[in-house]
């Protein structure tokens, strides 16, 4: 049972990583009323472009040793401006020209998604590579980069210890993102936003800027998770869809912890674990019993909204607003 | 009073919406001290003035000066660093925080963000005030009269020395109102100016010390509340002379029968609570029945249990076809009492919760009728449209036109194309409740006709309200409600709001 535990949980976190990136960037950006449903594109121009940055980079080294502080800041920049940029562009169409949340995160979906898959297929033509993916082996192993000591604490060291800094990383900025939001003075203002942008601006509140800033620094986390699924989960090898519905996931999750960051930690490695329970669960060679596993995560989102749906307390609820744009002199 | 300097005085103040003029060089002076009432039927710009004055627009000319110095107000922000807090008909407040976390907000003080000392400091004002909220309880789990005192804590909290309620009565109690005055008052004689909004003439001649009114946008005059009576300010207002009498004709006796028997009719709500306990009575055509009672003592449910909309635990209700046909409501799918003539005119708080579809246009509100009409799988929409002008023409609904969607117009605005749609189907029963709630005087009084012309032609009229000195005035019989049972049926004619007071809190009940 142990042994099984050693195995299962770090693959289970690795899993759960870019579940916990995607989700902590929705639910900020949630909070200020933004509905983003343009995340698994978020994600997935987050890992191209980090891809694109960490390429070229390689490429110009002509064979000399990386550099490690340039070997990571430079795929990490990348893949922040990206996301950024996404963010804005949401933000411009939804905040300033109060397009509907929806369609607008649906197109971005769309696009974010067919952007990886065009300059994924660009590099690996320019690659010449015979297979279609792209590995970028050195920076990868940036990324991985564990604790000398780590593996010599056996159990503890793997399941505590084993994983990229990355992953570290998305922790930190979950427990912030709950403390911000719980205990500070701009945490309040800005649930206020989401829940009611009426009174927040009565109360002089810059809406506007409450929702760009927000819905602009939860893209770049969730393009953080695109990153670290492809430099530290797939090894630094991007190839087209592979990332999958880690996006959609992503947004379940968001519901699952009921708009909670701290919460989302714990429950983004459950999704993790349930989503590759299927490796781990004899199955003989149906495959299709395979894919009923698939389902998992899913079932328990739908099962967890029915019930926080029933007990009806109000905290659990979405924020009021969110989904709407909001024009001060309308009624 | 004159002598002194106003603590805010707008010069000049004008502002237009698309072509909709709002306001239109409009002078005021308000002073410390005292309490102004702003006068004004429904979308005459008492609130858009205010708005301007915290912030929520900027006028497109005038200025504004506070203590003799002119100031640009451009964001509420600005507002409370010049001391203007303002109460917005619809409260500002944010559902799942609590009372301290409301008030904190947008506060950007220096220092700790300490929400414990923050509830100690609004429990002191509380105290300081006589206001019973608790600084820890959440507002979802308010009533209105609580969230009401927490938008005042908040304003205080702030140290608003320039305060602006918006129809601050119009969801309270009488007791809740009395209370509200006395703060007011307190606040007053506390150095504080207090612009109050408002269209219920008892409340002016009750509170203020000053009126101002305003007509179509337009500063029309002022009077000292002592020396003004209700049939003054009403003139000023409507700037014509209107009647201050409900007219109450006698019932038609030659048509006179039993229309609705309500018999021993137990509602229970979902949680199991007794919502109306043994009601019987009966409504007879052309005749007005008032339902008084204190709020929520089950009018809402009595009204819904005869059209259709609420599961009655026991009892029955008969419909009098004709003299010889009689049918059983209950049980009956509402679309069909429905069209047996019972209609149902309901304007729940929020107006257009119920009945009406607020993005859609007049036109379409007049469909939500008519559009199982017909046979054809298209609907007819010429016939509502000439309906929806109908109701525009007849009521004096003020809209740029019948396709504007109605969550645009001013509240009394949507209370007159409800009612004119339920008038407009005929009906042989007309329940309605709230009517005129929230509405001027001159647009009540169309409302109150209306009702009249319906009791004329035979129709039976249920009237639920909540004013009871025009129950007394309106309704031919009164039923008085308290706690879901029927306390009595006293005669409109003999009757006085003394009697009908006691039956309201059960004291003088005739049963129970």
């Amino acid at each position: 049972m142990l042994s099984f535990l050693v195995s299962f949980v770090p693959r289970a976190v690795t899993q759960g990583i870019p579940l916990l990136f995607g989700c902590t960037g929705e639910i900020i950006t949630e909070k200020s009323g933004n509905l983003n449903l343009g995340i698994p594109g978020v994600m997935y121009v987050g890992g191209i472009c980090g891809v694109i940055g960490s390429f070229f980079y390689e490429r110009s080294l002509g064979g000399a040793a990386i550099n490690p502080v340039l070997g990571i800041l430079v795929p990490l920049l990348c893949c922040l401006l990206g996301s950024l940029i996404m963010g804005l562009v949401y933000c411009f169409l939804t905040v300033s020209l109060r397009a509907n949340q929806n369609v607008t995160g649906l197109a971005l979906t769309t696009f974010g998604v067919g952007f990886g898959n065009f300059f994924g297929g660009s590099l690996v033509k320019l690659s010449g590579a015979d297979v279609p993916s792209i590995a970028l082996s050195s920076t990868s192993k940036l990324f991985r980069a564990q604790l000398p000591f780590a593996s010599s604490l056996g159990g503890f060291g793997a399941v505590f210890l084993s994983y990229g800094f990355l992953a570290y990383v998305a922790i930190l900025i979950a427990v912030g993102a709950s403390y911000v939001l719980n205990h500070t003075r701009v945490g309040l203002q800005l649930r206020a936003v989401g829940e009611n942008p009426a009174t927040a601006d009565a109360a002089g509140i810059n809406i506007t800027r409450y929702k760009y800033v927000t819905t602009c620094v939860g893209c770049m986390i969730a393009g953080l998770g695109g990153l670290y699924y492809v430099m530290d989960y797939a090894n630094g090898v991007w190839s087209n869809d592979a990332f999958g519905d880690r996006g959609w996931l992503a947004i379940a999750l968001v519901i699952f912890t009921i708009w909670r960051p701290a919460l989302s930690i714990p429950a983004s490695i459950l999704f993790g674990g349930l989503y590759i329970l299927n490796l781990y669960i004899p199955i003989g060679k149906d495959l299709a019993v395979k894919e009923l596993y698939k389902m998992l995560p899913y079932v328990v989102t739908i099962v967890v909204l029915v019930f926080s749906s029933l007990r009806n307390k109000r905290e659990n609820q979405p924020p009021e607003s969110l989904g709407l744009p909001y024009f001060r002199e309308n009624r | 009073m004159a002598k002194q300097q106003p603590a805010v005085s707008l010069r000049g103040i004008s502002k237009s919406f698309g072509r909709v003029q709002a306001n239109n060089n409009v002078d005021l002076d308000i002073y410390r001290g005292e309490i102004l009432a702003l006068l004004g039927e429904n979308g005459s710009g008492k609130t858009t003035l205010m708005n301007m004055l915290s912030g929520i627009y900027f006028p497109d000319s005038g200025h504004i000066e506070i203590d003799g110095k002119p100031v640009s107000i451009g964001s509420p922000k600005d507002a409370f660093n010049h001391g203007i807090g303002m109460i917005h008909q619809h409260f500002k407040l944010v559902n799942v925080f609590t009372a301290t976390e409301n008030i904190l907000l947008g506060l950007n003080q220096k220092g700790k963000f300490d929400l414990v000392a923050a509830a100690q400091k609004v429990k002191d004002i509380c105290d300081a005030y006589g206001f019973n909220v608790d600084p820890n309880q959440k507002v979802y789990d308010m009533s209105v009269s609580q969230k009401q005192t927490v938008e005042i804590v908040k304003l205080l909290y702030r140290g608003a020395e320039i305060l602006i309620l918006d129809e601050p009565t119009a969801v309270l109690t009488p007791q809740e109102t009395d209370k509200l005055f006395a703060v007011l008052r307190n606040m007053r004689d506390d150095g504080k100016a207090i612009i109050i909004i408002t269209h219920k003439l008892a409340e002016v001649k009750d509170i203020s010390d000053r009126v101002v009114v305003l007509r179509k946008g337009e500063y029309v005059g002022e009077m000292t509340t002592a020396e003004a009576t209700p049939q003054q300010m009403t003139n000023m207002m409507v700037g014509r002379q209107v009647s201050l009498n409900i007219e109450r004709p006698e019932p038609e006796m030659k048509y006179r029968m039993e229309r609705i028997r309500v018999k021993n009719v137990t509602v229970k709500s979902r949680e199991g609570i007794t919502k109306l306990d043994d009601v019987s009575f009966s409504i007879y055509t052309g005749e007005i029945l008032g339902i008084a009672g204190i709020s929520g003592s089950g009018q809402k449910e009595l009204l819904e249990a005869i059209a259709g909309l609420q599961p009655v635990e026991s009892g029955s209700i008969e419909y009098n076809v004709d003299d010889h046909q009689v049918e059983e409501l209950i049980g009956m799918d509402p679309l069909k009492i429905a069209e047996m003539g019972v209609v149902l005119s309901f304007v729940p708080e929020d107006r257009l919760g119920m009945g009406l579809v607020g993005s859609m246009d007049l036109t379409d509100n007049m469909m939500l009728r008519s559009f199982r009409k017909g046979l054809s799988p298209l609907t007819d929409r010429r016939e509502p449209r000439h309906l929806a002008e109908l109701v525009v023409d007849e009521l004096e609904v003020s809209t740029p036109s019948v396709t504007t969607p109605v969550s645009k117009l001013s509240g009394g605005n949507v209370q007159k194309v409800l009612v004119g749609r339920e008038i407009a189907a005929a009906p042989t029963v007309l329940l309605s409740a709230y009517a005129v709630r929230g509405l001027d005087v001159n647009s009540s009084y169309i409302i109150y006709d209306l009702l009249n012309r319906q009791k004329g032609n035979g129709v039976a009229v249920v009237y639920v309200g909540e004013d009871l000195d025009v129950l007394l005035e309106l309704c031919d019989r009164i039923l008085v409600m308290c706690e879901g049972k029927v306390s009595g049926i006293v005669d409109g004619r003999t009757t006085t709001k003394n009697e009908v007071g006691l039956l309201m809190t059960k004291l003088g009940g005739g049963e129970a």
